[in-house]
């Protein structure tokens, strides 16, 4: 594949990603992922340390949909929005339509009250493939920098 | 700020307690440096000998180390000379620890062992001739183990830990504490609020099926669910347990009293998240213990951790999670385990709230320092109860909190 043109697949699908948080369209957030994936938040010491437990840790499209569901309808808290900006992707390897890639990020989250921080920077540790014409996340871990989460996390990575 | 003075009763606490500077400062003498057991890490987490970890009792940093006696010591992280602190990792491997700032040397059981430049450069300059090094070293705490758990104190009066925790209290920790545990993650959760909001919000059997939407909805927990709750005979420790099974027929508690918590049943697309193991053979499907001042030991069905409550600043709190599982786990459970894990920690969909909440309630208090909470489910007791509708263990923690500070 033309490194080039997938980089620019890769940015776009990113991007997209970002704005279907960042717009409140978390619904439409599972649809990213594969039906069989790995999704998971942690952070940099579990992951160099191999200690296996995220934050969220969905091994389905269907977890993800509940996360959603649980966020809309159940969980409580204070009204929030994040801005992610993602940086230049590195494809790491490519096998089997499978390409792994590593995408740095950045995440701000603005309160209700006004305050807007540095809330999450990390890594993006990705397997995309590609099913019927579109990118997909067969995986995406989300390894954190920091081991320290203010308040709580609420909404995706 | 003047005290108004505490009300007489263990149903009322003052909102000062939760702002005053003195009472903050007081809290690191009187408690959490006073007869309490602080807990400081996992045996599991110190295997070998020279395995070290830093931590906090309360605001002072300590560093815990096993020796090559197979003994586990802990010390202030404190060079005696000015202060620096000696070891700056959060976890590692020494052989000693030497101050960055300069070069003083300390043993693994906090002894000072070396002076740079002791006896001066070419006969010029040097410690006095009588300073000893035996006479200098950082506090040492004493240490004690119990079902891998390493807890420390600076008190010489407070009694063994097996006393301290009371019998009751003690068996609820045993009951999951049984096998050598395996660490699966660690994180770290800054809660906006005073230390003593968290440590009152675990103890706090009330809020559990209103505040978390989704336990009730998945009938992980109700307070018409069979259970109870053990506090000790201090106040501060506590045990609260549920059954897994509605064994109890489901009251009409909750019907037609417009609880939030009762709107909208929503179902799992994917509910192998609540596909339970039964491992401890009691059917107790959640249970939640706290020892004075601040740990906590969590399970809720497969899903275990152990909590660490470490106050940064008056209103500023750290809470550190440990995910735990066991070494004799299949990988079948390692995954139920890790599935599980989503109802904990900072995004945690039983959890979560619990971050946000101290902090409603701290920016509420605002102005309110003159004013009391009210803290009267279910009387005025502070003692053990065989329902959950009451907040005794709440009480029992003031209990305790008021006898440490003398309110």
């Amino acid at each position: 594949m033309d490194d080039l043109h997938y980089t620019h697949r890769i940015n776009q699908l990113n991007a997209e990603y970002a704005r279907c948080i960042d717009d409140d369209r978390i619904e439409a957030w599972p649809d990213f992922f594969v039906a069989e994936c790995l999704y998971k938040i942690t952070t940099a010491d579990n992951h160099a340390r191999g200690r296996e437990a995220g934050l969220v840790y969905a091994d389905s499209r269907a977890m993800l949909q509940d996360r959603v569901a649980a966020l809309r309808e159940a969980n409580i808290y204070e009204r929030q929005r994040y801005r992610h900006l993602t940086g230049v992707p590195s494809l790491l390897s490519q096998s089997d339509g499978m390409v792994a890639v590593e995408v740095p990020f950045i995440v701000i989250r603005i309160m209700r009250d006004g305050t807007s921080e540095v809330f999450a920077t990390g890594r993006y540790l990705d397997q995309v493939v590609e099913v019927t014409g579109q990118l997909r996340f067969r995986e995406r871990i989300v390894v954190c920098d920091s081991h320290r989460f203010d308040t709580l996390v609420a909404l995706p990575l | 700020m003047q005290h108004p003075s505490w009300p007489d009763t263990l149903t009322r606490v003052p909102y000062w307690v939760y702002q005053d500077a003195q009472t903050f400062a007081n809290e690191q003498q009187r408690i959490f440096e006073g007869p309490v057991w602080n807990f400081l890490c996992l045996e599991e987490e110190l295997p070998h000998a020279g395995d070290y970890r830093t931590t906090f009792v309360g605001r002072m940093p300590v560093i815990v180390v096993r020796d090559d006696d197979g003994e586990v010591y802990a010390f202030e992280n404190r060079c005696v000379h000015r202060g620096a602190l000696i070891a700056l990792e959060d976890e590692g491997n020494a052989r000693d620890f030497q101050c960055v700032y300069h070069a003083w040397t300390y043993d693994r059981q906090g002894q000072l062992k070396g002076v740079a430049f002791k006896e001066g450069v070419n006969g010029k300059g040097g410690m006095p001739k009588d300073f000893c090094m035996q006479a200098h070293g950082p506090r040492k705490l004493r240490v004690t183990t119990i079902f891998g758990l390493v807890f420390g104190s600076l008190s010489d009066e407070v009694p063994p830990i097996e006393e301290y925790i009371g019998d009751d209290v003690l068996a609820k920790m045993e009951r999951v504490l049984r096998r050598p545990v395996h660490v699966l993650g660690r994180f770290t959760q800054a809660l906006p609020n005073n230390w003593k909001m968290y440590a009152e919000n675990v103890r706090d059997t009330y809020h559990a099926s209103l505040l978390h939407l989704f336990f009730t909805k998945f009938g992980i927990t109700r307070l018409d669910q069979a259970g109870g709750v053990v506090v000790s005979e201090s106040g501060g420790n506590h045990a609260t347990a549920s059954i897994v099974e509605r064994v109890v027929p489901r009251q009409e508690a909750y019907v037609g009293q417009g609880f939030r918590s009762q709107e909208n049943e929503f179902k799992l697309r994917d509910p192998s998240i609540l596909d339970t193991h039964e491992e401890f053979g009691d059917n107790i499907g959640l249970q939640i213990l706290s020892v004075f001042p601040g740990f906590v030991l969590q399970q809720i069905r497969n899903c275990v951790a152990v909590r660490q409550v470490l106050p940064r600043a008056i209103a500023a709190t750290d809470l550190n999670w440990t995910y735990l599982g066991f070494k004799d786990d299949s990988p079948e459970m390692r995954r139920v385990r890790l599935k599980q894990a989503n109802l904990i920690g900072p995004a945690g969909y039983v959890s979560m709230e619990d971050g946000a909440v101290g902090g409603f309630v701290q920016r509420g208090i605002a102005s309110a320092g003159a004013l009391d909470s009210v803290i009267a489910l279910g009387g005025d007791n502070a003692g053990s109860e065989t329902f959950r509708a009451t907040e005794a263990s709440v009480r029992g923690f003031w209990k305790a909190y008021r006898k440490y500070m003398d309110f």
